[in-house]
């Protein structure tokens, strides 16, 4: 078997990690399992090593002529650095970052904290819709001194003033 | 502010009391943020960092938290400057190898710090001593919020905060705690615990972060991932982890008193002899031995009183630290290492001999079952 990281000698030294049942293999020679310091645990986390390896060749799932437009940056140079150009490399190379974040990370979505305004923003798209439903509903059932009520309801919302 | 006042005062991390401050020498915080379509600091041009520093800078300087701040561009402040920061932990290694286009901004009590265009926009942490990465976090989440209003972050409303490496996204956010774990080490226990550690996804690291070594017993344990869990969750997840270690910790220290208890004594006066009668001393030398020390103020071979100074040696004997309370000229490592030991034997003269006696191991709680 090759070494994953130099692609030339044998591999000597096999590496596992189970994180929440998804394993990962990374198979190194002797010489490259020093230089990544993998005798050294502290100074090794097999996260990192992934990172150089196979998962910065998932952005070639993108189309190579794929250019941000706010920045210039492509997906050579993200192969080249591991790191993006600017915030919207994320939409551009879309389809090869989310399987690399899949690998990475716990999950593919954001659960945490949000700026204030887009929490904001993303309950009153929230509120709009179960208004919206309701009111479907109300006219669906002929409840019509209901769907009045909810249709001023949804008018008060739109007129607030958005942030 | 002025730079002398920074290294004249310890930080508060160093001196303040904490939640299990014997094992747990600090707790530490840091967010990853970014202006929406600006180009990160690493693909931007100069003009373009330098854009962007403006506006930051103005707005970090102007947080009520940083009424009384520190705040210097990078290009302004000498190798040795950096480095002084760097072994206080309040700039990154990274960030001290910038120049024209980055800055620094941190709060008088050195507790909150911002570092303008590292690898993303904004890196902010707080930091303080003994296990409380709630505390901290709660700092460093106020900052955040406060800094959101006046500038533009990048945010997803799938992927979360967006950071220059793939690695960050999410919520952005490293929790990390450093770790003094003698007994785990003088047992021979301690890459048994890093390996599994690492194996559940966080990661293990030495004194200063990413690939450097460990020195002074000490480690840096921190959450690998920032994406798909919220940040209470990772910071839970990395408590109890730490609370674990620290209860093996303690075993392994009582352990090492009941069946190694000769190991133990000899080990503590060795390092006290040295540290009393060397005239010339490298920084892992200091720093191991210090270590020892330490261990036994914790274990009371040593009077409580001497925690303090003990521990303001292990920042004073960094290189940089030396030669800022010296002079400005750059010494050579020899000029260091005896400089070095004189201030060590200067004040471990205020320490009376190992009483090994009075030895006494505080008995490790229960481990709780996970």
């Amino acid at each position: 078997m090759q070494c994953d990281v130099c692609q030339s000698k044998e591999a000597t030294v096999f590496l596992t990690q189970i994180v929440d049942g998804k394993m990962q293999k990374v198979n190194l020679c002797e010489a490259c399992s020093k230089d990544k310091g993998v005798n050294d645990p502290t100074g090794f986390a097999l996260a990192d090593l992934l990172l150089g390896l196979g998962d910065s060749q998932e952005i070639e799932k993108t189309p190579a002529s794929n250019k941000c437009p706010v920045c210039g940056f492509t997906q050579a140079d993200f192969k080249k650095t591991g790191r993006l150009g600017c915030s919207n490399c994320y939409s551009v190379f879309a389809e090869g970052i989310l399987p690399m974040l899949k690998n990475m990370h716990k999950g593919t979505r954001h659960t945490g904290k949000a700026p204030v305004a887009q929490a904001k923003q993303r309950e009153r798209s929230e509120k709009m819709k179960t208004l919206q439903d309701s009111l479907d509903k109300a006219i669906a059932e002929e409840e019509f001194e209901l769907a009045a009520d909810l249709r001023d309801r949804i008018r008060k919302v739109e007129a607030e003033p958005a942030q | 502010m002025k730079f002398s006042r920074i290294t004249t005062n310890t930080g508060e991390w160093l001196s303040g009391d904490g939640p299990n401050r014997q094992i747990v020498v600090s707790s530490r915080v840091r967010l990853a943020r970014n202006l929406r379509n600006k180009p990160f600091p690493g693909w931007a041009k100069k003009a373009e960092r330098l854009e962007v520093m403006a506006s930051v800078k103005e707005a970090v300087c102007g947080l009520p938290e940083m009424e009384e701040s520190f705040a210097e561009n990078l290009e302004a402040l000498s190798p040795l400057e950096k480095q002084v920061l760097v072994e206080r932990h309040l700039i990154s290694r990274e960030h001290a190898a910038k120049g024209i286009g980055s800055a620094v901004v941190m709060n008088s009590p050195q507790s909150l710090s911002v570092m303008i265009n590292e690898e993303d926009h904004l890196r902010m942490q707080a930091i303080c001593c003994g296990l409380q990465l709630e505390k901290v976090h709660k700092m460093i989440d106020r900052v955040d919020t406060e800094l959101e209003e006046k500038l533009e972050i990048a945010f997803d409303e799938k992927l979360g905060y967006l950071t220059a490496c793939p690695s960050n996204v999410g919520t952005g956010m490293r929790a990390s705690a450093m770790l003094h774990l003698p007994g785990l080490v003088m047992s021979d226990q301690i890459n048994k615990i890093i390996n599994s550690v690492n194996k559940i996804g966080l990661a293990v690291r030495g004194l200063h972060g990413e690939g450097t070594e460990a020195m002074g017993n000490l480690f840096q344990v921190s959450n690998q991932t920032t994406l798909g869990e919220t940040e209470s969750e990772i910071i839970g997840r990395l408590n109890r982890v730490i609370e674990q270690i620290i209860d093996h910790e303690q075993n392994a220290r009582a352990l090492l008193a009941q069946r190694k208890a000769i190991t133990l004594h000899d080990q503590i006066g060795r390092a006290y002899g040295l540290l009393s009668h060397a005239y010339s001393i490298s920084s892992k030398e200091a720093l191991n031995l210090l270590s020892i020390i330490k261990l036994g103020i914790d274990l009371a071979v040593f009077p409580d009183a001497h925690r303090f100074p003990v521990d303001e040696l292990f920042i004073e004997t960094q290189p940089a630290h030396l030669q800022k309370g010296a002079q400005l000229q750059k010494m050579s490592s020899e000029e260091r290492d005896s400089l070095r030991a004189d201030l060590i034997r200067v004040k471990l003269s205020q320490v009376p001999q190992p009483d090994i006696s009075r030895l006494t191991i505080s008995t490790p709680e229960q481990p709780e079952k996970t």
